[in-house]
Protein backbone atom coordinates (compact mmCIF):
# COMPACT_ATOMS: atom_id res chain seq x y z
CA UNK A 1 0.00 0.00 0.00
CA UNK A 2 1.47 3.36 -0.99
CA UNK A 3 2.31 5.41 2.05
CA UNK A 4 2.60 9.13 1.76
CA UNK A 5 5.71 11.00 2.61
CA UNK A 6 5.52 14.74 2.38
CA UNK A 7 9.21 15.08 3.17
CA UNK A 8 10.54 13.16 0.17
CA UNK A 9 11.65 16.14 -1.87
CA UNK A 10 12.15 18.57 0.94
CA UNK A 11 15.93 18.42 0.98
CA UNK A 12 16.15 18.87 -2.79
CA UNK A 13 13.66 21.75 -2.67
CA UNK A 14 15.50 23.23 0.31
CA UNK A 15 18.86 23.25 -1.44
CA UNK A 16 17.28 24.71 -4.57
CA UNK A 17 15.73 27.53 -2.55
CA UNK A 18 18.98 28.03 -0.71
CA UNK A 19 21.04 28.35 -3.89
CA UNK A 20 18.46 30.74 -5.38
CA UNK A 21 18.49 32.85 -2.22
CA UNK A 22 22.28 32.93 -2.17
CA UNK A 23 22.55 34.02 -5.77
CA UNK A 24 19.83 36.61 -5.11
CA UNK A 25 21.88 37.94 -2.20
CA UNK A 26 24.96 38.03 -4.45
CA UNK A 27 23.07 39.98 -7.12
CA UNK A 28 21.86 42.45 -4.47
CA UNK A 29 25.43 42.91 -3.22
CA UNK A 30 26.52 43.48 -6.81
CA UNK A 31 23.73 46.07 -7.07
CA UNK A 32 21.86 44.24 -9.88
CA UNK A 33 18.28 44.77 -8.68
CA UNK A 34 16.52 43.49 -11.83
CA UNK A 35 18.36 40.14 -11.64
CA UNK A 36 17.54 39.92 -7.93
CA UNK A 37 13.82 40.51 -8.65
CA UNK A 38 13.95 37.83 -11.38
CA UNK A 39 15.36 35.44 -8.77
CA UNK A 40 12.41 36.26 -6.45
CA UNK A 41 10.14 35.09 -9.27
CA UNK A 42 12.22 31.90 -9.54
CA UNK A 43 11.72 31.36 -5.82
CA UNK A 44 7.96 31.73 -6.29
CA UNK A 45 8.07 29.16 -9.07
CA UNK A 46 9.86 26.67 -6.84
CA UNK A 47 7.19 27.14 -4.17
CA UNK A 48 4.36 26.67 -6.70
CA UNK A 49 6.04 23.64 -8.24
CA UNK A 50 6.46 22.04 -4.80
CA UNK A 51 2.81 22.65 -4.02
CA UNK A 52 1.68 21.13 -7.32
CA UNK A 53 3.91 18.13 -6.78
CA UNK A 54 2.51 17.59 -3.32
CA UNK A 55 -1.04 17.89 -4.55
CA UNK A 56 -0.31 15.44 -7.35
CA UNK A 57 1.20 12.95 -4.96
CA UNK A 58 -1.64 13.34 -2.46
CA UNK A 59 -4.23 12.88 -5.17
CA UNK A 60 -2.60 9.62 -6.21
CA UNK A 61 -2.33 8.43 -2.60
CA UNK A 62 -5.92 9.41 -1.89
CA UNK A 63 -7.04 7.50 -4.94
CA UNK A 64 -5.08 4.50 -3.70
CA UNK A 65 -6.68 4.73 -0.25
CA UNK A 66 -10.17 4.89 -1.73
CA UNK A 67 -9.36 1.89 -3.91
CA UNK A 68 -8.13 0.00 -0.83
CA UNK A 69 -11.32 0.80 1.02
CA UNK A 70 -13.01 -1.19 -1.71
CA UNK A 71 -16.35 0.27 -2.55
CA UNK A 72 -17.60 -3.30 -2.98
CA UNK A 73 -17.25 -3.81 0.78
CA UNK A 74 -20.67 -2.19 1.23
CA UNK A 75 -24.03 -2.97 -0.36
CA UNK A 76 -25.75 -6.20 -1.39
CA UNK A 77 -23.48 -9.25 -1.77
CA UNK A 78 -20.52 -7.37 -0.26
CA UNK A 79 -18.26 -8.26 2.68
CA UNK A 80 -20.40 -6.15 5.02
CA UNK A 81 -23.61 -7.68 3.73
CA UNK A 82 -22.00 -11.09 4.21
CA UNK A 83 -21.01 -10.17 7.75
CA UNK A 84 -24.61 -9.18 8.56
CA UNK A 85 -25.76 -12.59 7.32
CA UNK A 86 -23.11 -14.23 9.46
CA UNK A 87 -24.25 -12.34 12.53
CA UNK A 88 -27.85 -13.33 11.79
CA UNK A 89 -26.61 -16.92 11.77
CA UNK A 90 -25.05 -16.37 15.22
CA UNK A 91 -28.35 -15.02 16.49
CA UNK A 92 -30.21 -18.01 15.07
CA UNK A 93 -27.74 -20.52 16.53
CA UNK A 94 -27.76 -19.00 20.02
CA UNK A 95 -31.55 -18.78 19.96
CA UNK A 96 -31.86 -22.43 18.93
CA UNK A 97 -29.38 -23.55 21.55
CA UNK A 98 -31.04 -21.55 24.34
CA UNK A 99 -34.43 -23.02 23.50
CA UNK A 100 -33.07 -26.56 23.15
CA UNK A 101 -31.36 -26.24 26.55
CA UNK A 102 -34.53 -24.92 28.17
CA UNK A 103 -36.63 -27.69 26.56
CA UNK A 104 -34.30 -30.32 27.99
CA UNK A 105 -34.23 -28.69 31.42
CA UNK A 106 -38.04 -28.40 31.40
CA UNK A 107 -38.31 -32.10 30.51
CA UNK A 108 -35.78 -33.14 33.16
CA UNK A 109 -37.04 -31.10 36.09
CA UNK A 110 -40.24 -33.13 36.74
CA UNK A 111 -38.17 -36.34 36.73
CA UNK A 112 -35.80 -34.95 39.36
CA UNK A 113 -38.73 -33.59 41.38
CA UNK A 114 -40.44 -36.99 41.29
CA UNK A 115 -37.29 -38.84 42.42
CA UNK A 116 -36.83 -36.33 45.22
CA UNK A 117 -40.43 -36.45 46.45
CA UNK A 118 -40.67 -40.23 46.44
CA UNK A 119 -37.23 -40.68 48.04
CA UNK A 120 -38.24 -38.29 50.84
CA UNK A 121 -41.51 -40.14 51.42
CA UNK A 122 -39.82 -43.53 51.41
CA UNK A 123 -37.10 -42.27 53.72
CA UNK A 124 -39.74 -41.20 56.24
CA UNK A 125 -41.42 -44.59 56.02
CA UNK A 126 -38.06 -46.34 56.31
CA UNK A 127 -37.35 -44.42 59.53
CA UNK A 128 -40.68 -45.67 60.90
CA UNK A 129 -39.62 -49.21 59.96
CA UNK A 130 -36.26 -48.79 61.74
CA UNK A 131 -38.14 -47.49 64.77
CA UNK A 132 -40.28 -50.62 64.55
CA UNK A 133 -43.42 -48.53 64.12
CA UNK A 134 -44.65 -50.30 60.99
CA UNK A 135 -47.46 -52.80 60.96
CA UNK A 136 -46.85 -55.93 58.83
CA UNK A 137 -49.19 -54.83 56.02
CA UNK A 138 -47.61 -51.35 56.04
CA UNK A 139 -44.22 -53.02 55.72
CA UNK A 140 -45.45 -55.09 52.77
CA UNK A 141 -46.68 -51.91 51.09
CA UNK A 142 -43.34 -50.24 51.82
CA UNK A 143 -41.31 -53.05 50.21
CA UNK A 144 -43.54 -52.81 47.13
CA UNK A 145 -43.08 -49.02 47.01
CA UNK A 146 -39.32 -49.34 47.44
CA UNK A 147 -39.17 -51.90 44.66
CA UNK A 148 -41.16 -49.66 42.31
CA UNK A 149 -39.11 -46.64 43.30
CA UNK A 150 -35.83 -48.41 42.56
CA UNK A 151 -37.08 -49.43 39.12
CA UNK A 152 -38.45 -45.94 38.36
CA UNK A 153 -35.45 -44.01 39.69
CA UNK A 154 -33.04 -46.14 37.65
CA UNK A 155 -35.13 -45.35 34.60
CA UNK A 156 -35.64 -41.66 35.39
CA UNK A 157 -32.01 -41.01 36.30
CA UNK A 158 -30.98 -42.60 33.03
CA UNK A 159 -33.30 -40.23 31.16
CA UNK A 160 -31.90 -37.31 33.19
CA UNK A 161 -28.40 -38.39 32.26
CA UNK A 162 -29.37 -38.34 28.58
CA UNK A 163 -30.97 -34.90 28.92
CA UNK A 164 -27.91 -33.49 30.71
CA UNK A 165 -25.58 -34.80 28.03
CA UNK A 166 -27.89 -33.32 25.36
CA UNK A 167 -27.69 -30.00 27.21
CA UNK A 168 -23.91 -30.20 26.99
CA UNK A 169 -24.17 -30.97 23.27
CA UNK A 170 -26.49 -27.99 22.77
CA UNK A 171 -23.55 -25.74 23.72
CA UNK A 172 -21.74 -26.64 20.47
CA UNK A 173 -22.97 -23.30 19.08
CA UNK A 174 -20.16 -21.60 21.02
CA UNK A 175 -17.54 -23.08 18.72
CA UNK A 176 -19.45 -22.32 15.51
CA UNK A 177 -20.59 -18.83 16.46
CA UNK A 178 -17.15 -18.09 17.91
CA UNK A 179 -15.54 -18.75 14.53
CA UNK A 180 -18.08 -16.53 12.78
CA UNK A 181 -17.65 -13.73 15.32
CA UNK A 182 -13.86 -13.88 14.93
CA UNK A 183 -14.26 -13.51 11.17
CA UNK A 184 -16.62 -10.57 11.46
CA UNK A 185 -14.37 -8.90 14.04
CA UNK A 186 -11.40 -9.29 11.68
CA UNK A 187 -13.41 -7.70 8.87
CA UNK A 188 -14.40 -4.76 11.07
CA UNK A 189 -10.77 -4.21 12.08
CA UNK A 190 -9.69 -4.39 8.45
CA UNK A 191 -12.32 -1.91 7.26
CA UNK A 192 -11.46 0.35 10.18
CA UNK A 193 -7.76 0.49 9.31
CA UNK A 194 -8.60 1.25 5.67
CA UNK A 195 -10.92 4.04 6.81
CA UNK A 196 -8.23 5.43 9.10
CA UNK A 197 -5.86 5.57 6.14
CA UNK A 198 -8.44 7.42 4.12
CA UNK A 199 -9.03 9.91 6.91
CA UNK A 200 -5.28 10.44 7.36
CA UNK A 201 -5.01 11.08 3.63
CA UNK A 202 -7.86 13.57 3.69
CA UNK A 203 -6.16 15.29 6.62
CA UNK A 204 -2.96 15.68 4.57
CA UNK A 205 -4.89 17.14 1.66
CA UNK A 206 -6.46 19.61 4.09
CA UNK A 207 -3.14 20.63 5.60
CA UNK A 208 -1.46 21.13 2.19
CA UNK A 209 -4.34 23.10 0.75
CA UNK A 210 -5.08 24.92 3.98
CA UNK A 211 -8.72 23.82 4.14
CA UNK A 212 -10.26 24.21 7.59
CA UNK A 213 -13.48 22.38 8.42
CA UNK A 214 -15.13 24.81 10.77
CA UNK A 215 -18.22 22.63 11.07
CA UNK A 216 -16.19 19.80 12.62
CA UNK A 217 -15.14 21.99 15.52
CA UNK A 218 -18.61 23.30 16.19
CA UNK A 219 -20.41 20.01 15.54
CA UNK A 220 -22.98 19.74 18.25
CA UNK A 221 -22.27 17.23 20.94
CA UNK A 222 -25.21 15.17 22.21
CA UNK A 223 -26.67 16.95 25.18
CA UNK A 224 -25.84 15.01 28.29
CA UNK A 225 -28.82 13.54 30.11
CA UNK A 226 -31.39 15.15 27.85
CA UNK A 227 -32.44 11.80 26.47
CA UNK A 228 -31.54 8.56 28.20
CA UNK A 229 -31.21 5.93 25.51
CA UNK A 230 -30.88 2.18 25.77
CA UNK A 231 -27.30 1.04 25.16
CA UNK A 232 -27.35 -2.70 25.74
CA UNK A 233 -24.89 -4.58 27.95
CA UNK A 234 -21.90 -2.61 29.22
CA UNK A 235 -18.73 -4.47 28.27
CA UNK A 236 -16.44 -2.39 30.45
CA UNK A 237 -17.81 -2.92 33.95
CA UNK A 238 -14.96 -1.02 35.59
CA UNK A 239 -16.11 2.32 34.19
CA UNK A 240 -17.14 4.89 36.79
CA UNK A 241 -20.62 5.50 35.42
CA UNK A 242 -21.50 1.81 35.15
CA UNK A 243 -22.75 -0.35 38.01
CA UNK A 244 -20.66 -3.50 38.52
CA UNK A 245 -23.32 -5.66 40.12
CA UNK A 246 -26.87 -5.93 41.39
CA UNK A 247 -25.56 -4.77 44.78
CA UNK A 248 -24.46 -1.49 43.19
CA UNK A 249 -27.92 -1.09 41.68
CA UNK A 250 -29.51 -1.69 45.08
CA UNK A 251 -27.16 0.80 46.75
CA UNK A 252 -27.87 3.43 44.11
CA UNK A 253 -31.62 2.94 44.40
CA UNK A 254 -31.54 3.04 48.18
CA UNK A 255 -29.55 6.28 48.00
CA UNK A 256 -32.47 7.61 45.95
CA UNK A 257 -34.88 6.65 48.71
CA UNK A 258 -36.01 3.25 47.44
CA UNK B 1 -51.82 -12.56 40.21
CA UNK B 2 -51.67 -11.80 36.50
CA UNK B 3 -48.24 -10.80 35.18
CA UNK B 4 -47.14 -9.37 31.82
CA UNK B 5 -43.58 -10.17 30.70
CA UNK B 6 -42.16 -7.80 28.07
CA UNK B 7 -38.88 -8.61 26.29
CA UNK B 8 -37.92 -8.70 22.61
CA UNK B 9 -36.00 -11.98 23.06
CA UNK B 10 -38.23 -15.01 23.39
CA UNK B 11 -35.56 -16.91 25.32
CA UNK B 12 -35.42 -14.20 27.98
CA UNK B 13 -39.24 -14.16 28.20
CA UNK B 14 -39.12 -17.90 28.69
CA UNK B 15 -36.48 -17.67 31.42
CA UNK B 16 -38.45 -15.02 33.31
CA UNK B 17 -41.66 -16.99 32.81
CA UNK B 18 -40.07 -20.18 34.17
CA UNK B 19 -38.62 -18.37 37.17
CA UNK B 20 -41.99 -16.77 37.92
CA UNK B 21 -43.63 -20.18 37.61
CA UNK B 22 -41.14 -21.59 40.12
CA UNK B 23 -42.06 -18.74 42.44
CA UNK B 24 -45.70 -19.76 42.14
CA UNK B 25 -46.86 -17.19 39.58
CA UNK B 26 -48.43 -19.23 36.81
CA UNK B 27 -50.74 -16.64 35.24
CA UNK B 28 -48.35 -14.87 32.86
CA UNK B 29 -48.62 -13.36 29.41
CA UNK B 30 -45.92 -12.14 27.06
CA UNK B 31 -45.30 -9.17 24.75
CA UNK B 32 -42.24 -8.44 22.62
CA UNK B 33 -42.07 -4.67 23.04
CA UNK B 34 -43.81 -1.65 24.55
CA UNK B 35 -46.03 -1.08 21.55
CA UNK B 36 -47.57 -4.53 21.92
CA UNK B 37 -47.54 -4.42 25.71
CA UNK B 38 -49.37 -1.13 26.28
CA UNK B 39 -52.74 -2.14 24.76
CA UNK B 40 -52.51 -5.48 26.58
CA UNK B 41 -52.04 -3.62 29.85
CA UNK B 42 -54.88 -1.21 29.07
CA UNK B 43 -57.31 -4.01 28.20
CA UNK B 44 -56.36 -6.75 30.62
CA UNK B 45 -56.38 -6.54 34.40
CA UNK B 46 -52.65 -7.13 34.96
CA UNK B 47 -51.31 -6.95 38.52
CA UNK B 48 -47.64 -6.74 37.71
CA UNK B 49 -45.35 -5.77 34.83
CA UNK B 50 -41.87 -7.18 34.22
CA UNK B 51 -40.15 -5.38 31.35
CA UNK B 52 -36.84 -5.21 29.53
CA UNK B 53 -35.51 -1.76 28.59
CA UNK B 54 -33.82 -2.10 25.19
CA UNK B 55 -36.49 -3.16 22.69
CA UNK B 56 -37.39 -2.12 19.15
CA UNK B 57 -40.59 -0.13 18.78
CA UNK B 58 -41.31 1.20 22.26
CA UNK B 59 -38.56 0.78 24.88
CA UNK B 60 -39.22 -0.34 28.43
CA UNK B 61 -38.53 3.15 29.79
CA UNK B 62 -41.09 4.69 27.44
CA UNK B 63 -43.56 1.95 28.37
CA UNK B 64 -42.97 2.74 32.05
CA UNK B 65 -43.62 6.45 31.40
CA UNK B 66 -46.81 5.64 29.48
CA UNK B 67 -47.98 3.39 32.31
CA UNK B 68 -47.35 6.09 34.91
CA UNK B 69 -49.16 8.64 32.74
CA UNK B 70 -52.23 6.41 32.37
CA UNK B 71 -54.81 7.00 35.10
CA UNK B 72 -55.90 3.40 35.27
CA UNK B 73 -52.37 1.94 35.14
CA UNK B 74 -50.36 4.45 37.11
CA UNK B 75 -50.17 2.38 40.30
CA UNK B 76 -49.21 -0.85 38.50
CA UNK B 77 -46.00 -2.27 40.04
CA UNK B 78 -43.22 -2.37 37.43
CA UNK B 79 -40.00 -4.38 37.65
CA UNK B 80 -37.33 -3.61 35.09
CA UNK B 81 -35.09 -6.54 34.13
CA UNK B 82 -32.44 -5.19 31.80
CA UNK B 83 -28.82 -5.21 30.65
CA UNK B 84 -28.74 -1.40 30.92
CA UNK B 85 -26.23 -0.79 33.70
CA UNK B 86 -25.29 2.89 33.63
CA UNK B 87 -25.93 4.92 36.74
CA UNK B 88 -27.69 7.63 34.71
CA UNK B 89 -30.05 5.03 33.30
CA UNK B 90 -30.93 3.58 36.69
CA UNK B 91 -31.56 7.07 38.05
CA UNK B 92 -33.76 7.83 35.00
CA UNK B 93 -35.77 4.64 35.56
CA UNK B 94 -36.17 5.53 39.23
CA UNK B 95 -37.35 9.01 38.32
CA UNK B 96 -39.81 7.54 35.83
CA UNK B 97 -41.31 5.56 38.70
CA UNK B 98 -39.92 2.04 38.45
CA UNK B 99 -40.58 -0.20 41.48
CA UNK B 100 -37.55 -2.45 41.10
CA UNK B 101 -34.47 -2.75 38.87
CA UNK B 102 -32.64 -6.00 38.11
CA UNK B 103 -29.55 -6.01 35.89
CA UNK B 104 -28.94 -8.93 33.55
CA UNK B 105 -27.47 -11.44 33.95
CA UNK B 106 -29.41 -12.14 37.12
CA UNK B 107 -30.13 -15.09 39.39
CA UNK B 108 -33.44 -16.63 40.44
CA UNK B 109 -32.72 -15.49 44.00
CA UNK B 110 -32.33 -11.84 42.97
CA UNK B 111 -35.53 -11.90 40.93
CA UNK B 112 -37.44 -13.45 43.83
CA UNK B 113 -36.02 -10.94 46.32
CA UNK B 114 -37.03 -7.95 44.19
CA UNK B 115 -40.50 -9.30 43.51
CA UNK B 116 -41.06 -10.05 47.20
CA UNK B 117 -39.86 -6.56 48.10
CA UNK B 118 -42.17 -4.90 45.60
CA UNK B 119 -45.24 -6.74 46.88
CA UNK B 120 -44.25 -6.15 50.47
CA UNK B 121 -44.22 -2.42 49.75
CA UNK B 122 -47.34 -2.44 47.59
CA UNK B 123 -49.33 -4.34 50.20
CA UNK B 124 -47.76 -2.67 53.23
Amino acid sequence: MAGINLDTDNSAVGSEIKSLAESMLRQLELGDLSKAVALVNNLNEVRDRTLYNEIGRLTRALHEAIKNLRVDSVGAGSEIDNASDKLAYVLEMTDKSANRTMDLADAGMPLATDIHDRASALSAEWQRFLNKELKPDEFRALTKDINQFLIDSANQSQRLQGQLSDIVLAQDFQDLTGQVIHKVAALVTDVESRLVQLVAMAGNVDSITGIVHADLETAEKPTEGANIAAEGPQINKSSEDVVASQDDVDDLLSSLGF
Amino acid sequence: MKILIVDDFSTMRRIVKNLLRDLGFTNTQEADDGTTALPMLQNGDFDFLVTDWNMPGMTGLDLLKKVRADDRLKSLPVLMVTAEAKRDQIVAAAQAGVNGYVVKPFTAAVLKEKIDKIFERVEG
